[in-house]
This record gives structure tokens, C-alpha cells and sequence, in this order.
């Protein structure tokens, strides 16, 4: 049970649009998070490094807010054959269909792309059909 | 240069995602949990995540003719609506809603040493692979 949070929910909302948005002006690249990482081993790629860094900054990030004593709660309650099938599903889809909640849901979105907006659409209405079956029906 | 910004705003961004509270699984299903104790910040986050952008893409980027840094955008063109789109967006929704896990999230909880995050961070690798080779071989 999480509590509703809207200053947070808002102010880390906009500092997501705003690091997308200044990556894009700055670099030309769009912050889809999937495909940065999958980008990062793709043989073919040419220029991977940039990708790294990224990566990089994603990792280390949880440090910049330790240093302003700022902590949030987490739980992952989820079993363990769950977590490998949901994160191969989640590696799988989010490759095939070319981007996750970041690359379609901020930045797709941002820029009234269709394909974006009903990729947003369908992995939002089955997130929540599946969260309702696996919580009110079978319990995982 | 390139990747002094990138680091940047990777780090940024993932200070987001923390505030923003998707890192934490729970705060996420607790969103997509319609029925129940529904909770419903992560609305206001892509809420606010997209409107930021799309107020700076439409003012600013799209004025220009490239990005400061760079030669070009690398922003997508293809405005194709085909059936990886569509199946590779519910696959991802399936699994997203079973974790309350998606890719930047799991990248920033790489520091709690959580097992289960190291592990769905392979299998996600393992996925992404899969559907590389599923891409490949259409073509």
C-alpha cells in the first residue's frame, strides 16, 4: 500500500522531461531507456560509448540523492519465477516494439507521435489487466 | 564532450525516476492496480514528464536545425504502425505489470544490490537479445 505523492510524482516527473529534453537538444538522442540499453550490445552499433555514459549516470544516480539525505521506501514483493519471466517480457517487448515508458511514454508521447502514443496505450491497458487478474484473481 | 552530457543527464534522470518513486515496484503496481488501492501518482509523473518535453520539443528543438552538440537529431522517423509495435508494447505491459519493473528503474536500483533486480536485469538482456535476433531474422 503506497500512499498518493503528487509534489513528488510531479517535480520527478519534470525532471524526467526536462533530462530528456536537454539530452535531445544537446546530444540529438531520444532517452528511451530500452533502447539505450539495448543499443549498448548491439554489434552493429557504431558508437556505443555515449550509450555507456548514460548508463552510467542511471547507475550512480541514487548517490546524488543520498548526498541530500533524501530516501524513499521500496519493496519488490514479487516471487522469483515472476521476476524472470516478467523481465524477459519486459527486455523482449520493449526491444520488438521499440521502446518503453521513457522512449514512447515521455518522449514518443512529447512529440504526438502516434506509433507512441498507442504503444503507450496498449502496454499501459495490459500492465493493468494483468496487475488486475494477477492481484484479484490468481494471486502470483 | 558527448559523454560528459550523457553521463549528466543519465544521472539526472535517474534522480527523477527515484523522486518520482518508479523505482520502487511497488509504488508502480500500486498505479496499475485499478482495482484496489489505487494510487494514482505515476499519472502525474508521465503527466508532467511528457508535458515538460513536449512544451520544450515544440519551442525549442524543433526550431532547430541540429542539437549542440551533435551533427544530427536521431529522432525516429518511421511512422509505421506494424505488428512488432503493437505486440512488443503488450509484451512489455504483460511484463511490467507481473514486476512493476521497466528498464530505467531497474538500472537505477543497481546500487541496492536487490538479487532480484540483478537477476531480472539479465533476463531483461536475455529478452532484449531474443527479440534482436526476432528482428533480424524478419528482415
Amino acid at each position: 500500500m503506497t500512499e498518493f505523492t503528487p509534489l513528488s510524482a510531479l517535480l520527478g516527473g519534470a525532471l524526467l522531461g526536462f533530462s530528456s529534453l536537454l539530452f535531445l537538444l544537446l546530444t540529438g538522442h531520444i532517452a528511451g531507456i530500452s533502447s539505450i540499453v539495448s543499443g549498448s550490445f548491439k554489434a552493429l552499433n557504431t558508437n556505443p560509448q555515449w550509450r555507456w555514459s548514460f548508463l552510467l549516470g542511471l547507475i550512480l544516480s541514487p548517490l546524488v540523492l543520498t548526498l541530500f539525505d533524501y530516501h524513499n521506501e521500496s519493496s519488490i514483493d514479487i516471487s522469483w519465477p515472476v521476476i524472470i519471466v516478467g523481465g524477459f517480457l519486459v527486455g523482449f517487448g520493449t526491444c520488438l516494439g521499440s521502446g518503453c515508458t521513457s522512449g514512447h511514454g515521455i518522449c514518443g508521447i512529447g512529440r504526438l507521435s502516434p506509433r507512441s502514443i498507442l504503444s503507450t496505450c496498449i502496454f499501459m491497458l495490459v500492465a493493468v489487466i494483468v496487475v488486475f487478474v494477477s492481484r484479484h484473481f490468481i494471486v502470483i | 564532450m558527448k559523454l560528459f552530457i550523457s553521463f549528466f543527464c543519465g544521472l539526472f534522470f535517474g534522480v527523477g525516476l527515484y523522486i518520482a518513486q518508479m523505482t520502487n515496484p511497488a509504488k508502480v503496481i500500486n498505479f496499475l492496480d485499478v482495482a484496489g488501492n489505487w494510487d494514482p501518482s505515476l499519472m502525474l509523473v508521465m503527466g508532467s514528464g511528457l508535458s515538460v518535453f513536449a512544451f520544450g520539443f515544440f519551442f525549442v528543438v524543433n526550431k532547430k536545425t541540429q542539437p549542440v552538440f551533435s551533427k544530427q537529431f536521431f529522432i525516429p522517423e518511421h511512422k509505421l504502425i506494424d505488428k512488432n509495435l503493437v505486440i512488443g508494447a503488450a509484451l512489455f505491459g504483460a511484463g511490467w505489470g507481473l514486476t512493476g519493473i521497466c528498464p530505467g528503474p531497474a538500472i537505477v536500483n543497481v546500487l541496492t544490490f536487490e538479487p532480484k533486480i540483478f537477476v531480472f536485469i539479465g533476463m531483461m538482456l536475455m529478452g532484449m537479445f531474443a527479440a534482436q535476433k526476432v528482428l533480424k531474422a524478419k528482415l
